[in-house]
């Protein structure tokens, strides 16, 4: 039992889901049921070696393990010293448990997969992509270096586009697909730039290593505000791939591909890549890095919140609060409770991968009941077209009522756990650096959450259907549909991660995952540890009182008004109509951004196309027409050559009478007659050249003449050396021969 | 004189020098062919001297026994190639196969 | 005058005269069979060289297959009423000229240079089972590429020769 044996099995967990893809992609038609048996049972080998992992880590041995290797060796480069790129793997707490994040949730999703993509029309090549998304997330969690996290990043970002775009007849599936990659790009501007800030500073692109580097004085440029930049531009890529502000427009567009890629990727491991990548670079933040970063999530959360909270589409619903969710671990990260954040990111996997497959699980079912009674028109996915689906669909709806609880921060859920640490934080941090208004924000969201998914449950699942006939068509989804479910369902309550159903401290997660040591200078360090721990233990009793009242309100008035019927919703609609279609418009961040960006870009366009067609072809044909005249020159019949030929006479002189002026001025200062000779000579003879040009001469005879006398020579020669070419091997042979010869005497 | 390594590479040298006259004088394809296999055999004769006089290295006969086999794969292939030609053009004369197609 | 130098200077007589009449000759025939006889002298030269292996190779595959071969090659190329055959040569003279330089130059080179000789000869008995070893060790490699080598050939050649079927 060495460290090599889980270096050894993580390779092997990274690798497994590349060769599911590759026998997919390339063989997935030939095989029976087209493969899917093949991805799901790669994933779930995948899972138990990574519980395995986990374990042996957690049991066995303390401190991180690597695999480091030397990729490039540019050996000594002038100017900078010796250059060499080491890439590899670690093994660490971290890593260890979002590996089995990450697998858990792809292996359940596999098997989910098998009963919604039943007969779909690329199913093999379903199943590869999301074999190559597996390994891609793998990448990022695997690597101990920035050059490979960027390369998974964006194999993510590849992954994301292809199975978004699943459906890329439907032209607004494949707008989804490139409008999530273009706004990805995006951020990954910024985090290339935070990168080769830090690789042109420490020349090296391995986490410990600048870790150390800055922690034993060097920073970029030598000054903070640069490595804050440095900080605050890699968070700019999570901010694209978490779906943070201003990035978050592609995720609700993102709910166009299939539900179960939604459950993997959008809810669950992609997006959170991003905080995964603020968890790994905690070290570096300054905190002023971490303030940004912490009011990012904030702004996220509420912004999104308040959207979710009069959406109609079921996915939607669920997009925007995969949001506002991941900028709670945001903003936990930023505030300094980095367990609670990460906490909060292995819970909300659970259980967001469980509402989305459980919506998956409730349009599957009202697909096969609308395609029963032949209506095609009616959106499957709309709430307002369901209703009391709890009662035939059992398993759906207890587990989304586990779930909904769950992110509702209900006690005895791992939801609350998560959810409480990360409001505690919030309190702490308001207290010690006078932000208050983040913990405002993030107890607000707490309440708007449970309002929103409650009024989710009760119109979908409670209540009465609308169409009695349809109805009668609803049935629960196929076993491995349900089978998820009840997994997802289990691992949302709380025994899984603390014996103690009210603090999580006490519980294994706390104890595996500490906050990292801060490296960077004294003056520009955030929170010491110590200082933020007391802090914590006092804010934390107070933030649990505030977030089960401030849930317990938000559930009461989900209850109240679409239960109870006792708040009449439409009527608040059209009273604050404004308000209405502002939220339900998703703030109309699309149209602004389509009005400055999109607008912009092609107003820049406008300009440019004015320019290139007149300007520069302006240039362009006018060289030509001059061109022309020079070689046509003088003649009767064309009146523009007659016209440019006299201009040029025109401009020959005076050219010619300028230059004269000029040669005539430094000979001036030597001797006067002889000076002034040769200018009326210059001036006659330029004169005299370009009348000649003009007259069309210089083609005539000057070029002419060059390209005759050099067709003669060649012909000339062609003669004398014709001979030699008889055509036959044997006299090329000789030639060879001689050709030794002389090259013997030459050398010997 | 005593027989030493000078006599061999002497006669491998006249015997390639016959081969080449071989090559680039004789109309006959076939001839060619023999002037070629002069040549194989004289750089043979050079190798294996050579590997003798060497402390009786035995690559250089190593690469003897390459050559001949592939002196003996190409003149099968060479032969092939003249009886195709000669199907073809009624002659096994160089100079008048000088059409590269029909 | 050793008996060594003796038979040396036999063979060799052999050997350059069979290919000078290989070279010279206006028979195909008179080519065809000395170049048999230049095949027996240099395989008597190389048993000189202690190079018993090769020498029986080169008989085998030289006279037995590449020989007989060039006479299947000339007997189906040339219509044979008669025993003799006439073939004609072209650009003898500065063909001449150039081999006698080639020729000239290659014997001085060799001649004036000072080879660094091994001059005791280790007992060696046979060389087959030296060079079965080097073949599966050292030269393990070219000698596998060497029977593909000869694999493509055979089907080169047969697929080259086949009359093309009449359409």
């Amino acid at each position: 039992m060495s460290p090599e044996l889980l270096i050894r099995l993580s390779l092997i967990i990274l690798l497994l889901p590349l060769f599911s893809f590759l026998s997919l992609i390339f063989f997935g038609k030939r095989l029976s049921r087209q493969g899917d048996w093949l991805g799901t049972s790669v994933l779930f080998i995948c899972l138990t070696l990574s519980f395995v992992v986990l374990y042996l880590k957690l049991t066995m041995f303390e401190e991180p393990i690597s695999l480091t290797f030397k990729w490039l060796d540019f050996g000594n480069v002038p100017l900078i010293g010796f250059l060499q790129i080491y890439l590899g793997m670690v093994v660490d707490n971290l890593s260890a448990i979002m590996m089995v994040v990450v697998c858990i949730v792809s292996a359940f999703v596999h098997l989910f997969s098998i009963g919604y993509m039943k007969d779909d029309v690329r199913y093999s090549r379903y199943f590869a992509y999301l074999g190559i998304f597996t390994f891609s997330m793998l990448v990022i969690v695997l690597t101990n270096n920035f050059f490979t996290m960027y390369v998974g990043w964006e194999l993510v970002g590849l992954s994301s586009y292809l199975l978004i775009g699943h459906w890329y007849e439907k032209k607004s599936a494949s707008n989804a697909a490139i409008k999530a990659f273009v706004v990805n790009r995006i951020g990954d501007i910024g985090m290339f730039t935070g990168i080769m800030i830090l690789y042109f500073t420490f020349r090296t692109f391995s986490f410990n290593a600048i870790f150390s580097a800055i922690q034993s004085g060097r920073i970029p440029m030598g000054s903070e505000a640069w490595l804050t930049a440095a900080g605050i531009l890699i968070f700019c890529g999570a901010i694209g791939k978490s779906a943070q502000f201003p990035l978050h427009v592609w995720l609700p567009d993102a709910m166009e591909g299939p539900t179960p890629v939604s459950a993997l990727i959008h809810a669950a491991t992609m997006v959170a890549a991003g905080v995964y990548l603020v968890a790994r670079t905690f070290p570096m933040m300054t905190a002023d890095a971490l303030l940004v970063i912490a009011y990012i999530g904030a702004v996220t959360a509420f912004i999104s919140a308040t959207i979710a909270i009069a959406q109609n589409d079921i996915k939607k619903v669920l997009a925007y609060s995969t949001i506002s969710q991941l900028g709670y671990m945001v903003m936990g990260l930023g505030v300094g409770a980095f367990t609670a954040g990460f906490f909060h990111l292995t819970t909300h996997a659970m259980f967001k991968a469980g509402l989305f497959l459980g919506s998956g699980s409730v349009i599957y079912a009202m697909h096969h009941a609308l395609h029963h009674q032949g209506d095609h028109h009616t959106d499957a996915q709309d709430i307002r077209n369901m209703g009391g689906l709890g009662k035939k669909m059992k398993i759906t709806f207890f587990t989304f009522l586990m779930y909904t609880l769950a992110i509702s921060g209900v006690p005895f859920t791992s939801g609350f756990l998560s959810k409480d640490e990360i409001l505690a934080g919030t309190l702490a941090f308001g207290g010690l650096t006078g932000h208050y208004l983040i913990p405002i924000i993030g107890f607000l969201v707490a309440g708007l959450t449970a309002f929103y998914m409650f009024r989710l449950v009760i119109i979908t699942f409670l209540g009465e259907h609308i169409d009695r006939n349809r109805i009668e068509h609803i049935h629960e989804s196929p076993k491995t549909m349900t089978i998820p479910l009840i997994c997802f369902a289990v691992l949302s309550f709380f025994a899984f991660f603390s014996f103690n159903p009210f603090g999580a401290s006490a519980g294994w997660f706390y104890h595996a995952m500490e906050r990292p040591m801060s490296v960077v200078p004294e003056s520009v360090r955030a929170t010491e540890i110590e200082i933020f721990e007391e802090a914590l233990h006092h804010s934390h009793v107070p933030a649990m009182i505030l977030s089960l009242s401030v849930a317990g309100l938000g559930i009461l008035i989900a209850f109240a008004t679409y239960k109870w019927k006792k708040i009449n919703a439409d009527a608040i609609a059209e009273k604050f109509n404004w308000l209405y279609k502002f939220l339900l418009n998703k703030w109309y961040f699309d149209e602004l951004y389509g009005a400055v960006v999109v607008g912009g870009t092609l107003a820049v366009t406008r300009v440019l196309r004015w320019f290139d067609n007149n300007i520069i072809d302006g240039v362009v044909n006018g060289t030509a027409s001059w061109t022309r005249a020079v070689v046509f020159g003088y003649t009767d019949h064309v009146k523009e050559q007659k016209t440019s030929a006299s201009i040029f006479l025109i401009l020959g002189g005076l050219v010619s009478v300028m230059v004269a002026f000029f040669v005539g001025q430094w000979f001036w200062a030597q001797q006067a007659i002889v000076s002034a000779i040769i200018m009326a000579l210059l001036t006659g003879g330029l004169t005299f050249f370009f009348f000649w040009a003009g007259a069309g001469g210089f083609d005539l005879h000057v070029v002419d003449g060059l390209v005759n006398g050099v067709a003669y020579f060649s012909g000339f020669f062609g003669m004398i050396f014709r001979k030699f070419q008889t055509g036959k091997v044997q006299t090329y042979i000789i030639f060879v021969l001689l050709g030794v010869m002389v090259l013997f005497y030459v050398f010997r | 004189m005593q027989v030493g390594l000078t006599h061999y590479l002497i006669l491998s040298a006249i015997l390639f020098s016959l081969g080449i006259y071989g090559v680039v004088t004789r109309k006959n394809a076939i001839l060619v062919l023999m002037g070629i296999e002069l040549i194989l055999n004289s750089a043979n004769i050079n190798f294996i001297a050579f590997s003798r006089y060497s402390g009786m290295q035995l690559d250089g006969q190593v690469i003897a026994v390459f050559v001949i086999i592939l002196a003996a794969a190409e003149a099968a292939v060479a032969l092939a190639i003249v009886l195709n030609i000669y199907q073809r053009f009624k002659t096994v004369n160089v100079d008048e196969i000088n059409k590269l197609k029909e | 005058m050793s008996l060594f130098d003796i038979i040396f200077y036999f063979f060799a007589i052999v050997t350059l005269v069979s290919a000078g009449i290989v070279v010279f000759s206006r028979n195909i025939i008179y080519s065809a069979f000395s170049l048999l006889f230049t095949f027996f002298g240099v395989a008597g030269i190389y048993i000189l060289l202690n190079a018993d292996f090769i020498a029986v190779a080169q008989l085998l595959i030289y006279v037995g297959g590449i020989l007989v071969l060039l006479l299947f090659g000339v007997m189906l190329t040339n219509k044979v009423i008669s025993v003799d055959i006439k073939t004609g040569t072209v650009q003898t003279l500065p063909a001449l000229l150039l081999v006698a330089m080639t020729a000239g130059s290659l014997c001085g080179i060799f001649y004036v240079t000072d080879w660094k000789i091994v001059q005791s000869v280790p007992e060696v008995s046979t060389t087959t089972y030296s060079l079965g070893e080097m073949f599966m060790t050292t030269y393990l490699l070219p000698f596998e590429v060497a029977s593909v080598i000869l694999l493509v050939a055979l089907i080169g050649a047969v697929m080259i020769a086949r009359r093309d079927k009449q359409e």
